[in-house]
């Protein structure tokens, strides 16, 4: 079971998307870096925090049948990339659709919702999902 | 740098192997590859294991020191070093062993690959081959391993790469050539309706386009090349050992549809070899997942991107086939034992080399190259035997 601090240090990634920007080079990454991999020494000081937009369309995706019980989730569900108007691709679930009515360049938006619990008593996970842009 | 040579090598069986712990299985390979080279244990001076997860799988870390003892050569406190990288770690083992010998730091190793799955019931054991993604950012988001293939394999789909018939022929492949291998987990022929028909895992991959869990082992020895003769009448040369590195989640890389760590691992091994694509005899890839297959076969040079499905579809690639992969069966059919598979791929490879492979046997070979990958494309190693 994770400790509730490794679960609150990445609220602002998990919960926000948010990301990091180079100063150096312009690149936005997700999840944030302190570090740009290209720039290096470069962007030391420099990263930048980034709001990542919340509106994407579906880059690719899988309805998952089979997954490790520890997830809880309801199967099957739908899992995506999603390419955010930013150019970032991000991971996570497709909600609030019938998993075999997503379609690759559907349009999307990141939502708050629970992605799991660390069993009855345990920490409440939150994180992003994608839902359609109706 | 001294140039290396395999002179013995030995597996256990892959597959649900209960009456078996993992000190027995990689005991035993250990001890075949040891009697294969003809050698007492002696000459022994080190030992690298590749094993991925032993601490969630049977919750004992420290495996080091756990093979060196059962195999004896805690005796002789020979150093073992346990080598982790995922799904690679196999290959990396083996690249870590061939590194040493060439260095002239060792001069008789043997390398070792083992991983015990099934003491842990299968949704255990698929989520710590989860864990080889990103935990934090892919895994706990909802992405499987599984899935995370299965979003490649959409891609390649709808992008015109790869079809799913020819997806499904990456199993059919591995399956028609594990019939002729005893030691494969799965030694049963299959069809493309099969492997489309299977129960769904994630969409659009099934049951049928993943490796299976297992269990086993394999081993080989290694030793510098002028002394190989000394032990063998049929040394295989390593040409080549290299390993690239690249994202840990794969939604951060600029393309999904080829693994970049497999197409700089492999530029490095032909330039070591001093060989091209096209001089390749036979490989052995990393085919956890038949879409796997379908990049390895693209990313390694061995076809042109959109023409490795038709090659799998067509039978080329079999055994008998003008560019065969995965005459062992590959992970689909012979079995998948983490740790354990890319050691499991240079023992095919030397027996292919050797010409001791036997109803798997290729003709004239010259160049076997094994292509092991970790995660999503995270870490690959690719090493290449030329016969001699
Ligand atoms: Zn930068």
């Amino acid at each position: 079971m994770a400790s509730v601090a490794r679960e609150w240090r990445e609220i602002p990634g998990r919960y926000n998307t948010v990301g990091t920007k180079c100063g150096a080079c312009g690149k936005i990454y997700f999840p944030a870096r302190s570090l740009c991999p290209k720039c290096r020494r470069a962007s030391v000081g420099k990263m930048e925090r980034y709001d990542i937009s919340e509106e994407g369309e579906v880059y690719t995706f899988s309805v998952v049948h089979d997954a490790p019980d520890a997830n809880m989730r309801m199967k099957p569900y739908a899992v995506g990339m999603v390419k955010t108007t930013d150019g970032v691709l991000l991971t996570g679930q497709i909600v609030d659709i019938d998993p075999h009515r997503i379609e690759i360049g559907m349009p999307v938006r990141t939502v708050l919702r629970k992605i799991y619990e660390d069993g009855e008593s345990g920490v409440i996970h939150y994180g992003f999902k994608f839902v359609p842009k109706w | 740098m001294r140039e290396v040579a395999v002179i013995g090598v030995g597996m256990t069986k892959f597959g649900e192997l209960w009456d078996s712990s993992f000190r027995d299985i990689g005991l035993k390979a250990g001890m075949l590859a040891i009697e294969d080279a003809g050698l007492s244990g002696d000459e022994i001076d080190g030992m690298f294991i590749g094993n991925m997860a032993s601490g969630r799988f049977i919750d004992q870390h420290h495996i080091g020191a756990l093979i060196a003892d059962y195999s004896g050569m805690a005796s002789n406190h020979v150093p073992a070093t346990r080598v982790e990288a995922g799904g690679a770690s196999g290959g990396m083992a083996f690249r870590q062993g061939v590194m040493a010998v060439a260095s002239g730091m060792h001069d008789m190793v043997i390398v070792g690959g083992a991983e015990k799955m099934t003491d842990v019931d299968d949704p255990s054991s698929n989520a710590i081959i989860d864990s080889t993604a990103d935990q934090q950012w892919e895994s706990s988001m909802g992405a499987t391993m599984a899935s995370l293939h299965a979003m490649i394999a959409k891609r390649c789909i709808h992008e015109g790469m790869a079809t799913r018939e020819e997806i499904a022929a990456v199993s059919v492949n591995s399956h028609a050539n594990a019939v002729d291998n005893p030691n494969a987990q799965f030694r049963r022929a299959t069809k493309i309706e099969s492997v489309i028909r299977s129960s769904a895992v994630a969409e659009p991959l099934g049951m049928f386009d993943c490796a299976p869990i297992s269990d086993g082992a394999a081993a080989v020895v290694l030793c510098p090349l002028e002394d190989a003769k000394k032990h063998t009448d049929k040394p295989v040369k390593v040409a080549a050992v290299s390993q690239a590195s690249d994202t840990l989640a794969l939604f951060q890389r600029n393309s999904i549809l080829s693994f970049a760590a497999t197409r700089v691992a492999a530029e490095r091994a032909y330039a070591r070899a001093g060989i091209s694509a096209k001089d390749v005899s036979v490989a052995e890839v990393h085919d956890n997942y038949t879409i796997s297959g379908i990049l390895a076969a693209q990313d390694l040079g061995l076809f042109k991107k959109g023409e490795a499905g038709k090659a799998f579809l067509e039978g080329v690639t079999l055994t008998g086939g003008k560019m065969p992969i995965n005459t062992s069966g590959g992970l689909k059919a012979q079995g998948h034992p983490i740790g354990a598979t890319g050691v499991a791929q240079i023992v095919e490879l030397t027996h292919q080399m050797r010409g001791t492979a036997d109803k798997r046997q290729i003709a004239k070979p010259r160049y076997g190259l094994a292509q092991n990958v970790g995660g999503t494309g995270s870490a690959v190693t690719v090493s290449i035997l030329e016969a001699i």
